[in-house]
């Protein structure tokens, strides 16, 4: 579709981008920036429901941006994470005020990048995506920049962001020499036509033996994108990222860009490389097993709210991948299940962070004692957050294990099944840690803890929709068989 | 013209040596800033293979942003910083040796890949002038186009906010 019919389909993002330039004026003049942070949160809103009711038949601007059910789910989950991210980061008072404008217009053009992520699917518009949200992201680790800890994450984040970008377009590079094309979808059939067509035609016309430097540049690809989603042996950057991260923009790290990398992931796997589905399914098992098993392990020895959090996101990432290594429809639904779940209750969690955060000023698990005393709600609704990371029912943690146990179950892999067991057991054990230092260990000060209106509402937005998906199980799973509708699943 | 060709084919692998050459010595020497001088020449390298393969455009933006700006930046901020030119600053870990083999390892099986598959080359040359390359941007590129615009223009506001020294 050529550029000017595309632009009905996108008013949602052209929307945004207005609203980018105007908050970025408007900034001038505003001496309340938490103004500013309500209209993004606003226009957010408006420019989730001004998405096009129906979908285009082809590619829009010439297949570079693919709107489809797939994509609009991932679109969904972006807004939702940058919509919260705003809402909590209006009582986050360590983000300097002169700077808050700007903090804003960041997170919108997040959302806006991370929407164009969910529907690329050549490798160029996949290689632009991944790099802008990257860039982006750096710049919101290190907005604290007065604070030692925050400017070194940054700068963390950058070295290992730019390494695992070389990678990524090294490996890129190789396959669009070995197939000439940068359209997933044909890479994809050149494999196809290259296993039926005999040798000997093939090697007059060029492209024989293509298949080795095909298979070499997918796995320089899944590391480069590997990278962004923290998977194992990939993921020494976000422990340290994650804690030195404001808070808002940790609990936005560990969900949309590592959604949106997975969204990737999956086009990749599925739209290029269809027939090496035995090469990469089984590469996924050992790398998904691996990711949950590290991340819990370690998670289990931290005294830091935020690294044990980020350490069971780690694991998390683990058990979304699980529904990649077993291909098929059952799994990518999982995933999708899972991503939602995922969303809900991470974001939940640290945003509760958030709020003990601005009360007593650490994030040392000691300094949880006795929560329950000193503000019984709030200690409440962290264990249900907690819970339902730990996948207890009737929470949506729950429904997502049950969906990817079942997958890794009816694909006959034994050791990713009972990989997901034994780490859900591992994972409650420190998740329990957390609520025992909050209900049994004595408080030292009893005065109580009081939170602002905003992240009061972004904490319930969450907790309400942590029941919702666990109570009512089928509104997800019809989202996600929707969205998963045109996608091709050999 | 058999000669000249042949010379062509002498002088190409020669800049290629001479590239792998002074990327070595990018990040084996111990003074960041003669590293940084290295670093240009092997850019200006990759221009010349440019010019070599006829993208006579590429090559002049190639020299233009990386060899003149982005180099002159380096050297700046080398500059600037007071301990970071100081040639006692190890440019390497314990975990070098390691790394090495690794590495070596890697590349034997990355080059026997290379080896065994047969690229699609063309005889023909296709070339690109500058015209072209600003209709196809403003074509069939534009989305991408736009949201680069998009990034810079971040990417400004970011560099504004991280480098301006009040609270």
């Amino acid at each position: 579709m050529n550029a000017v019919d595309s632009l009905f389909f996108i008013r949602s993002e052209i929307f945004l981008a207005a609203v980018i330039f105007v908050v970025l004026i408007l900034d001038f003049f505003i001496q309340q920036k938490r103004w500013l942070g309500w209209l993004s949160v606003l226009s957010i809103l408006i420019a989730f429901f001004l998405s096009p009711s129906f979908y285009p038949d082809s590619g829009l601007f010439f297949n570079y941006y693919t709107l489809d059910p797939f994509g609009f789910f991932f679109k969904t989950i972006a807004y939702l994470t940058i919509g919260l991210t705003l809402l909590a980061s209006l009582a986050y008072e360590k983000i300097p005020q002169k700077q808050a404008g700007e903090f804003y217009v960041l997170l919108l053009t997040m959302a806006l990048l991370l929407t164009f992520m969910g529907g690329a699917t050549n490798l160029l518009m996949i290689f632009l995506t991944i790099e802008s949200v990257s860039l982006t992201s750096y710049l919101l680790t290190g907005f604290q920049k007065f604070d030692k800890r925050s400017s070194e994450a940054s700068l963390k984040y950058v070295l290992f962001g730019a390494v695992s970008s070389a990678v990524m377009l090294f490996g890129m590079s190789l396959l669009f020499g070995a197939s000439g094309t940068i359209e997933l979808s044909q890479i994809g059939e050149l494999l196809k036509s290259s296993a039926s067509i005999p040798q000997n035609v093939l090697t007059q016309t060029g492209g024989a033996n293509t298949h080795g430097m095909i298979l070499m540049g997918m796995l320089f690809l899944m590391a480069g994108i590997g990278f962004k989603i923290s998977m194992v042996p990939f993921h020494m950057w976000a422990p340290d990222v994650y804690q030195g991260a404001p808070t808002p923009v940790t609990a936005f790290l560990t969900v949309a860009p590592k959604a949106l990398g997975v969204a990737v992931m999956a086009r990749v796997l599925f739209f290029a490389f269809p027939d090496l589905v035995h090469k990469w399914a089984f590469l996924m098992t050992w790398i998904s097993i691996a990711t949950m098993t590290i991340g819990n392990v370690i998670a289990i020895s931290q005294s830091d709210i935020k690294r044990l959090l980020a350490y069971s996101s780690i694991a998390q990432a683990g058990y979304i991948l699980a529904g990649l290594a077993t291909p098929g429809e059952l799994g990518l639904q999982a995933t999708l299940i899972y991503i939602a779940a995922y969303l809900l209750t991470n974001l939940g969690a640290f945003f509760t962070v958030i709020a003990i955060e601005r009360n007593l000023e650490s994030n040392e698990l000691e300094a949880y004692n006795g929560l329950s005393v000193r503000n019984p709600l709030l200690a409440l609704v962290l264990t249900i957050f907690l819970l339902s990371l730990a996948g207890i029912p009737p929470l949506a943690g729950f429904i997502g294990k049950i969906y990817i146990f079942s997958s890794a179950i009816k694909a006959h892999s034994i050791p990713l099944a009972l990989s997901i067991a034994l780490n859900s057991a591992v994972a409650a054990y420190y998740y329990f840690n957390v609520v025992k230092a909050m209900y049994l260990a004595p408080p030292k000060v009893k005065e109580p803890l009081t939170n602002p209106f905003p992240i009061k509402l972004a904490i319930g937005t969450m907790l309400f929709g942590t029941f919702l998906i666990g109570l009512w199980p089928s509104l997800i799973i019809q989202a996600v068989v929707k969205s998963l509708a045109n996608f091709p699943i050999f | 013209m058999e000669i000249f060709n042949s010379l062509a084919t002498v002088s190409f692998y020669g800049v290629l040596v001479g590239i792998l050459a002074v990327a070595i010595l990018t990040v084996t020497t111990r003074n960041l800033f003669h590293a940084a001088i290295f670093l240009a020449f092997t850019l200006l390298g990759v221009a010349v293979v440019y010019f070599f393969l006829q993208a006579e455009f590429l090559a002049g933006v190639q020299i233009l942003i990386y060899v003149g700006a982005i180099m002159t930046l380096v050297i700046f901020a080398i500059m600037l910083t007071s301990k970071i030119g100081d040639p006692n600053v190890p440019q390497s870990n314990r975990q070098r040796y390691p790394a090495l083999i690794l590495i070596l390892a890697f590349a034997v099986f990355l080059i026997s890949t290379i080896l065994k598959t047969s690229w699609n080359t063309t005889e023909t040359l296709q070339t690109t002038d500058a015209i072209r390359l600003g209709k196809a941007l403003m074509g069939e590129f534009v989305f991408p186009f736009e949201v680069v615009s998009l990034v810079l223009l971040i990417a400004l506001i970011g560099a504004i906010v991280v480098a301006r020294s009040d609270q």
